[in-house]
């Protein structure tokens, strides 16, 4: 984790082991605690930046995390080189996954990580080329 | 409900957060896919499960569930309990079953 001038904070998402998903989320969300921010606010960005952080880890063999803390709002990046979405709006649909059996046996791949993303922020951007990977912009309101 | 009552009534062994156990709950959900538990959890303070991992614990924090049991005699890794120590949240280990975990729970009013 690395912290720059802005108040913005990297995490590199490690593709190759399971165990660690979601450590990006966890330091965010006590960061999140730490600088004061709402617990509700607080929920629905380490919900939804762990769901992005476990598809990267599942989907697309890691990637990098950014989180830029502004006066008014709060967004969360994922950025990741794996296979890309080829068809997002379905992707988007509650129940999909083509999450393959040994992801389901570790309790994941119900095909509601997309949704919920779109539901716990207040908005949410997929850019997804195929072949070259996805970018996912959060973005929360603060206050 | 205290923590220490949902020990007490699961028989279960506190394996990390001993210290929080005046915690209180005020419902509990049973469930091995941490995806509907990220999915449909509103305020349940306890998660029954009987999947062994770490995204267990990370899933609880993120739901701010204060408490993992483990169900029919699972036990957590060192590195999971060592986890769970760190952001505070308590693991019980029973050797019920998740539906009697659950029935035990219900009878005695929690989540009711
Ligand atoms: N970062 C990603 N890279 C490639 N594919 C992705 C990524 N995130 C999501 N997907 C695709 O979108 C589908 C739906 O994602 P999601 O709603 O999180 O469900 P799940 O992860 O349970 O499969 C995934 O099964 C996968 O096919
Ligand atoms: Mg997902």
């Amino acid at each position: 984790m690395e912290q720059n001038e802005k108040l913005s904070f990297h995490f590199d998402v490690d593709g190759n082991d399971f165990t660690s998903a979601g450590e990006a989320s966890v330091k965010v969300k006590k960061l999140m605690r730490q600088l004061g921010f709402s617990p509700e606010l607080t929920r629905r960005v380490s919900i939804a930046m762990y769901e992005g952080e476990i598809n990267m880890v599942i989907h697309a063999n890691g990637g990098v995390a950014d989180v830029y803390v502004d006066e008014d709002c709060l967004r969360v990046v994922l950025a990741d080189e794996g296979p890309g979405i080829a068809d997002i709006e379905t992707a988007m649909q509650e129940g999909f996954s083509t999450a393959p059996d040994n992801i389901r046996a570790l309790g994941f791949g119900a095909g509601m990580g997309l949704p919920n993303m779109k539901n716990y922020s207040d908005e949410m951007k997929i850019d997804s080329i195929v072949g070259q990977g996805t970018t996912i912009e959060l973005k929360f309101k603060v206050n | 409900m205290e923590l220490s009552q949902v020990a007490e009534i699961l028989e279960a062994k506190v394996l990390t957060g001993s210290e929080h156990l005046d915690r209180v709950a005020h419902a509990a959900c049973g469930s091995d896919m941490m995806s509907d538990v990220l999915a449909f959890v509103k305020d349940q303070g306890i998660l029954l499960t009987g999947l062994v991992n770490s995204q267990v614990i990370r899933t609880t924090l993120m739901m701010d569930m204060g408490c993992v049991v483990f169900v029919r005699g699972k036990t957590p890794s060192e590195e999971m309990i060592a986890l769970a120590e760190n952001i505070g949240t308590v693991i019980m280990s029973t050797q019920l079953t998740m539906y009697e975990s659950c029935g035990r729970l219900y009878l005695a009013g929690l989540g009711r």
